[in-house]
């Protein structure tokens, strides 16, 4: 395993912290021919607002960014699944010569009169882009002839990385909110919780603090959305941003043009879940009951979990973790929600991160940790196996790479199936951590074998 | 009631595709690829469509894939990817070594003309690919056909890229194995073998996509076609190409290329199409039936008969691969069921051609569309009912609104395992499938049968 090499061009993209400086090269476009695990903006753009339930999400392109994105995934709904239909403009080779245009239309005033979605969103591929359909122009005349807000967003995939796929989404969605012509409004005491995206109901446990506290939420942004809510989104006092990779320009803008601040934060571990209620009570401590209900309510849930982390730290005290994930955010809190359960980091790396995140990661993390920016299978593998990871945290790409290596798997992407957020998503998460490092399974794989004829000989 | 915004009502559409049968072309080639031995399939295109067809091969076969994108920018798209491809036929042979690189474009770097054939002719001129190392190459458009007509490229082009006639026969036949899993591919072998034939079959994704846990990481497993099988198959007294749709045209060019005769059969599954691969292997190499083969036969035929009154006229839905369904339906009608609404994603004239033909004793009473979606197979079962929905895991929605028993099939499978360890092509693994649909049939009769009805044999 040692034997394998690493990338000589990706040489400042990787780090062990130790003695030497510290410079991180990342932002960077993927080398051509790497096996990278990042995808695009297209893809970015789709699972930012994928969850909104009511609205028409169509595909303009070939068929396949339909197939790879349909229901792809559990952004749940308490209401409408539209958003779980896959639609597209399936173009063909003669849309691509004479353009996909008459097509779209066609599609649009199809499914808008069949299914009276509140909004649509339509969805520009590589392939668009090329060809020069003019998306706009068709959607001005079907907003014209309908009368819901239908929007075109610029998410070819060759525009650059998933990043750039959250800014778009973030453009489309300011271009909703913006369509609400109602005065605006400032609630009291209210919120827009942005960057979350009810992947197994979590968007509710988030909700349910906010309205013990007596902090009124005005809209999720987009987790278990609805348009009308999206557009209120103008009326909130603040905005709590979960998951900044993804809707930092939208909070950005808001500021600018409505003067709504904004704060960053995470609901993933104890700490940073309170430290986020926290940091929102403080907002608003002209109103000197919500602090007070935080307290308390933190007090409460806090006590709840605590003995439960407690008896499965005993178990996990001292196995090593390995985390890669999508934004460099989520990784803080996964390294101190590891360390709460006793576990020590030995791998962290993002997709996306950038010079600062790096910087963060690395005072977090203890001598000898290795930090990857916009890594590959090969790295993954040759970095946990040398650091005898215990657990490898990833996504769907990595999950079969830890299997094959006897390292047990968590997923903290689009697969996960129970909520992990807040202080009951912290039981959830070390019960996960705590089944797959604990399991017999990693006893039978061959690192962990014993050689035959030695200890355990009669 | 998930899908409870389709409509009952059937409406002709032309522009819109809801709910596909299918995916785009490239998938299939990179799953062709990675049939080769030693081979890192690589997507000339945006980084995005190589993450999704990772991601999608990674669900299905809960394996790691490989593959290396050529990370296009906007740059490479206004002046072509000539550069992007050089350079990561740089970085792939460096870093990751492997024997040969099979190169598949995407719309994007179709759309802008990219020369493929002649940046990699340039690569073998300057050295980019080293001495003993291969590259193929094939053009993959996502707007026409779909992930068959991709895999069907891929392999015609890895067949002739690769051949070399030596006049001297090998004495072996080739068979292209179609769309399938590693596990029929195995199968294939496996009767080949039985007959005492020496065979050639590729591409080959047994012990690839199927390979045991060793505990290491390991980008090019043991299995797949190596190259020197590939360079031979010019020289083999025959080619069986299985799946019009897959392997016809590879089977074909061969033939014209090399003189080496071909047959296209249908996928062999159920009884009558394993007869007539079985057939078709005895002309190719001259030889007779052992009755190894004659007693799996018997067993598979005395199981139909056996189980008879539970199959007798039990309505059936399917949706699939052209060559997947059209074999699969025959098998069905052989054993006396009535498949009675059959689509395909994958266009193609003859698919309803050749499913009018099985189906022929049900005459008009057939509902066949190609190519069509899974909106509209749900809507011809709302307005007929049946008795069991065969489809990849994308049927599992139509089964849980319609309350269907459910048989998974095709490709992807998301959420069972199995299907690239139990074969369903020939005897053995018609069996196995029969076992599956009986199941699925035998496990509703007894959830809905009322106490007094309730049997101890069935």
């Amino acid at each position: 395993m040692t034997s394998i090499s690493v990338l000589k061009q990706r040489e400042n993209q990787i780090y062990q912290k130790g003695n030497q400086p510290f410079k991180m090269e990342c932002e960077t476009k993927s080398l051509a021919g790497a096996v990278s695990q990042r995808a695009c903006v297209f893809c970015g753009s789709r699972v930012v607002l994928y969850p909104i339930a009511d609205a028409l999400h169509l595909i303009h392109g070939p068929i396949g960014c339909a197939s790879y994105t349909w229901d792809i995934r559990g952004a749940q709904s308490s209401g409408p699944e539209l958003h779980r239909m896959s639609f597209s403009t399936d173009l063909s080779e003669t849309d691509i010569i004479y353009g996909g245009e008459k097509k779209l239309k066609k599609a649009l005033l199809e499914l808008i009169e069949k299914y009276s979605p509140k909004a649509a969103f339509i969805y520009c591929t590589c392939i668009v882009g090329i060809i020069g359909d003019d998306v706009d122009a068709i959607c001005r005349q079907v907003e014209d002839q309908t009368g819901i807000p239908v929007i075109a967003v610029h998410s070819e995939g060759f525009k650059g990385t998933k990043k750039d796929g959250y800014k778009a989404a973030c453009d489309a969605l300011f271009s909703l909110i913006e369509r609400n012509k109602a005065p605006r409004v400032t609630l009291p005491d209210s919120i827009n919780i942005l960057g979350e995206f009810n992947i197994g109901g979590e968007t509710w446990i988030i909700k349910k603090y906010y309205e013990s506290m007596g902090v009124k939420v005005v809209s999720v942004i987009t987790g278990d959305g609805r348009v009308e809510e999206v557009q209120q989104a103008r009326n909130a006092a603040l905005n709590v941003v979960q998951c900044s990779g993804s809707v930092i320009h939208l909070a950005k803008q808001m500021e600018k043009d409505y003067g709504i601040p904004y704060i960053r934060v995470s609901y993933f571990g104890i700490e940073d879940t309170s430290d986020a209620l926290y940091q929102v009570a403080v907002f608003f401590d002209k109103n000197p009951e919500i602090l007070k209900k935080t307290q308390d309510m933190i007090r409460k849930e806090v006590q709840a979990i605590v003995p439960r982390l407690e008896t499965m730290k005993k178990d996990l005290e001292g196995k090593k973790a390995a985390i890669y994930v999508g934004g460099a955010f989520k990784a803080f809190s996964m390294i101190k929600a590891l360390k709460t359960l006793g576990m020590e980091v030995v791998l962290a790396g993002s997709q996306t991160g950038t010079q600062e995140d790096y910087e963060v990661l690395r005072q977090m993390c203890n001598e000898g940790t290795v930090i990857l920016d916009d890594s590959n299978p090969l790295e993954l593998a040759k970095y946990s196996v040398e650091k005898d990871a215990d657990l490898f945290i990833g996504g769907v790409k990595e999950r079969p790479i830890a299997y094959k290596m006897g390292i047990g798997f968590c997923d903290h992407n689009h697969e996960r199936k129970i909520p992990l957020v807040g202080f009951e998503g912290m039981v959830n998460f070390a019960k996960e951590v705590h089944g797959t490092v604990t399991s017999p399974v990693w006893d039978l794989v061959p690192r962990r074998q014993k050689p035959a004829g030695k200890e355990g000989a009669i | 009631m998930l899908l409870r915004h389709t409509p009952k009502e059937i409406k002709e559409r032309k522009v819109l595709s809801v709910n596909p049968a299918k995916t785009c072309q490239p998938i299939g080639a990179m799953y062709a690829g990675l049939g080769i031995h030693g081979c890192l399939p690589h997507s000339h295109g945006s980084q995005g469509c190589c993450a999704y067809h990772r991601s999608a091969l990674t669900r299905h076969y809960r394996e790691p894939i490989m593959a290396a994108t050529s990370s296009f920018t906007e740059g490479a798209s206004v002046f072509g990817g000539q550069a992007n491809l050089l350079q990561a036929l740089l970085t792939i042979f460096t870093t990751y070594k492997p024997d040969v690189v099979a190169v598949h474009t995407t719309c994007l770097s179709e759309t802008i003309g990219d020369d493929v054939n002649q940046i990699v002719k340039k690569a073998y001129k300057d050295g980019t690919i080293p001495e003993g190392k291969y590259v193929v190459h094939t053009s993959t458009p996502s707007y026409v056909g779909s992930h068959v007509t991709g895999f069907s490229n891929m392999v015609k082009s890895m067949a002739l890229q690769l051949a070399e006639k030596t006049g001297k026969s090998n004495g072996k036949v080739n068979i292209v194995p179609g769309f399938v899993e590693p596990s029929d591919m195995a199968e294939m072998k496996r009767i080949a073998a039985m007959l005492g034939i020496e065979s050639i079959l590729f591409p080959d994704t047994s012990g690839i996509l199927n390979g045991p846990m060793t505990g290491k990481f390991n980008m090019y497993p043991k299995g797949g076609v190596s190259i020197e099988e590939l360079k031979s198959i010019g020289d083999s007294i025959g080619s069986i190409g299985l799946g019009a749709w897959a392997s016809a045209d590879p089977v074909r060019a061969i033939d014209s290329q090399f003189k080496v005769p071909c047959q296209v059969q249908d996928l062999p599954i159920g009884l009558l199409a394993t007869d007539r691969f079985v057939d078709a292997l005895r002309t190719a190499a001259g030889v007779s039936v052992p009755d190894t083969i004659n007693q799996e036969r018997g067993q598979l035929l005395d199981v139909i008969s056996d189980m008879q009154p539970h199959l007798y006229g039990k309505k059936v839905a399917i949706a699939g691969d052209p060559d997947q369904v059209i074999a699969l339906t025959e098998f069905l009608v052989t054993i006396g069921m009535k498949p009675v609404h059959i689509v395909t994603g994958t266009p193609g004239k003859a698919f309803t051609k050749r499913i009018k033909e099985v189906t022929a004793r049900f005459g008009d009473e057939i509902n066949v569309k190609s190519p069509s979606d899974l909106f509209h197979l749900h809507q011809l079962i709302k307005n007929e009912p049946v008795d069991l929905l065969i489809c990849n895991t994308y049927g599992k929605y139509i089964a849980r609104d319609e309350d269907i028993p459910f048989v998974r099939h095709g490709f992807p499978i998301l959420d069972r395992v199995g299907h690239s360890y139990f074969p369903t092509v020939g005897y053995k693994g018609g069996l196995h499938f029969l076992e599956k649909i009986l199941g699925a049939l035998m496990d509703r009769t007894d959830r809905d049968a009322p106490e007094e009805r309730f049997e101890l044999v069935e």
